[in-house]
């Protein structure tokens, strides 16, 4: 659609832009107004320029929870994503069974995180638990989600796999209803095989939704804080302990404002840059 | 015929294991809620042998349980109502002019999904406490306008990009002033994208647990925050704890069916 230049059309977008500038911009500015300062109270603050940065840049801490968290983020794509474009290929399209999984599918969606938590820490328990007493004493597989650290790692990525595939399915399903039948109808006259139909048809149709699904993916797995707290509370030892933990304990919980603020910012740019390079790479790719 | 659903029958095990995955430890916690505490910690049923509704008889009848049902309602309708009645005009902006800034300010928008909320939550927390709004539904539903405005822009700006625009010129021809126009003709023709988008605020708002608890301290406490009673010295109340998770779930179940076939819809155009 031609759009046309007008920039009155500014009037309408002015309520949105006040009122995320309202909860956006002034949280954002006392960060980094913690970030340069040490504060003891209210009265006594001093400025300390980059000191917090070069301080949190070399903390060996943040720098084991940064790897945990960007090696979760990798699996949580890995899986995730494929397994979504998966189930979105097998959905069928039409009819009742259509909109009844759509409306399953959407159940894990609407649980709230720690909710979330709570139902998998039941169903993992070995006392009182299903899948806990299924590996343990049907499987003799020995799992403990609260007292061996991969266990508990593999818990909560199982937990993100559950809560959040459906997203990226419900997405791709959108993008391949997208496709008219003649595309397919052309595939099939030219005797193209399923790989080739997906290759060629599926795939570069599904690619503007496979962005927004990596892209949330990535953001929301980076930023995981709910569901291993209340499974684990970031243990055994610190196997769970992804980075907004680690952050949340050193700014509430030591009251380490300065350094906390500091990274946080650093972590928020890694985000930023990590959204982009992706961001970027996949509407190249499209160019090409 | 009958060779044909075989073969598509075949096709969908993978999807029918799928959706038992999603379903099984879901039906895991509604079969713990409607057990004594002594059968849960006694042994392990597939069914509730000694079945009683006791554990919900304790969340409807207690008042600082079942107000947290009430604030977290509350402050959703709120937040949808507020997103949807800003997001409106600016999605129809985008979608139909450009305007100075109009990619950066799109962009922009949607960095805001990207802040980690672990250490903003002090400054949300001292912001909504120095403009009197603290412990207020107001100011959680203000809160998460933060990432559903920008998601419900977008959603909507896909739908009004599917309206061909020779209906606003001919309504403007017609004499239509642009309130008028924008009330009565042009929401009834995206009234699917509206309740796909309402379907999503609601969705986001009623997750989010961080900001809720944060901003809140007993006026306003959602449910999810409630929730945490439940750990008390003698242990955990398994039976209520499932018994809340299940009415937690609830609420959505209820949309979900409500906005079904805008759902539906929305995804089939291929717009959401």
């Amino acid at each position: 659609m031609t759009k046309v230049q007008n920039n009155k059309a500014w009037w309408l977008v002015l309520p949105v832009f006040l009122l995320v500038a309202f909860s956006a911009i002034i949280p954002m500015m006392t960060v980094v107004n913690y970030s340069v300062q040490d504060i003891f109270d209210q009265s006594s603050r001093y400025f300390v320029g980059a000191d917090w940065f070069r301080q949190v840049l070399q903390d060996p801490r943040l720098h084991d929870s940064l790897l945990r968290q960007f090696i979760y983020s990798a699996c949580v794509l890995l899986i995730e994503i494929p397994l979504g474009i998966g189930i979105a290929l097998t959905m069928p399209t039409k009819g009742r069974w259509s909109s009844l999984c759509l409306i399953v599918m959407t159940i894990p969606l609407l649980i709230p995180f720690n909710v979330v938590g709570t139902i998998w820490q039941i169903f993992g328990r070995g006392d009182i638990g299903l899948l806990g007493w299924v590996l343990n004493d049907v499987l003799g597989i020995s799992y403990n989600y609260a007292a061996n650290a991969s266990d508990a790692w593999v818990t909560v990525l199982v937990i993100d796999v559950w809560h959040w595939t459906s997203l990226v399915a419900l997405l791709c399903y959108s993008g391949l209803r997208a496709i008219p039948d003649v595309y397919y109808q052309a595939a099939r006259i030219d005797r193209a095989s399923n790989w080739a139909v997906f290759r060629h048809i599926q795939l570069p149709k599904m690619k503007s939704v496979l962005l927004i699904a990596v892209m949330l993916r990535f953001m929301d797995s980076f930023m995981i804080y709910t569901e291993p707290f209340v499974l684990t509370g970031g243990g055994p030892g610190n196997s769970t302990t992804f980075l907004s933990q680690t952050l949340t304990t050193m700014a509430l919980g030591q009251f380490d404002l300065g350094p906390a603020a500091a990274f946080s910012l650093v972590y928020f740019l890694i985000i930023l840059l990590v959204s982009w390079v992706f961001y970027t790479a996949m509407t190249h790719s499209e160019k090409n | 015929m009958n060779k044909r659903e075989k073969v598509s029958f075949k096709k969908l095990i993978p999807l029918w294991i799928y959706l038992l995955f999603l379903l099984v430890p879901i039906y895991w916690l509604v079969n713990m809620s409607f057990k004594t505490n002594t059968e849960i910690l006694g042994g392990l049923t597939l069914f509730p042998q000694d079945f009683t509704l006791a554990n919900y008889k304790v969340i409807f009848t207690d008042e600082s349980w079942y107000s947290g049902y009430i604030n977290s309602l509350y402050y959703v309708s709120l937040n949808m109502v507020i997103s949807l009645s800003v997001a409106l005009p600016a999605a129809y902006a985008f979608s139909r002019y450009r305007f100075l800034g109009d990619k950066h300010l799109f962009f922009w928008l949607l960095t805001n999904r990207m802040a980690p909320p672990a250490v903003f939550l002090l400054p949300f927390f001292q912001l909504y406490s120095s403009i009197g709004l603290f412990d207020t539904h107001i100011a959680v539903a203000l809160a998460h306008c933060l990432f559903n405005v920008p998601l419900a822009v977008w959603i909507l700006e896909g739908f009004m990009s599917g309206v061909p625009k020779e209906i606003d010129e001919t309504a403007y021809i017609d004499g239509y002033s642009f309130p008028k126009f924008f009330g009565k003709i042009f929401i009834p023709l995206i009234g699917s994208g509206i309740g796909v988008t309402a379907f999503f605020c609601f969705m986001f708002s009623w997750v989010e647990l961080l900001l809720a608890r944060t901003l809140t301290s007993v006026n306003a406490k959602p449910i999810a925050a409630v929730m945490t009673r439940t750990v008390s010295a003698s242990g955990i109340d398994w039976g209520v704890l499932a018994a809340a998770g299940v009415l937690t779930i609830l609420p959505g179940m209820l949309v979900i069916w409500f906005v079904r076939n805008h759902v539906v819809k929305g995804f089939a155009l291929g717009r959401v």
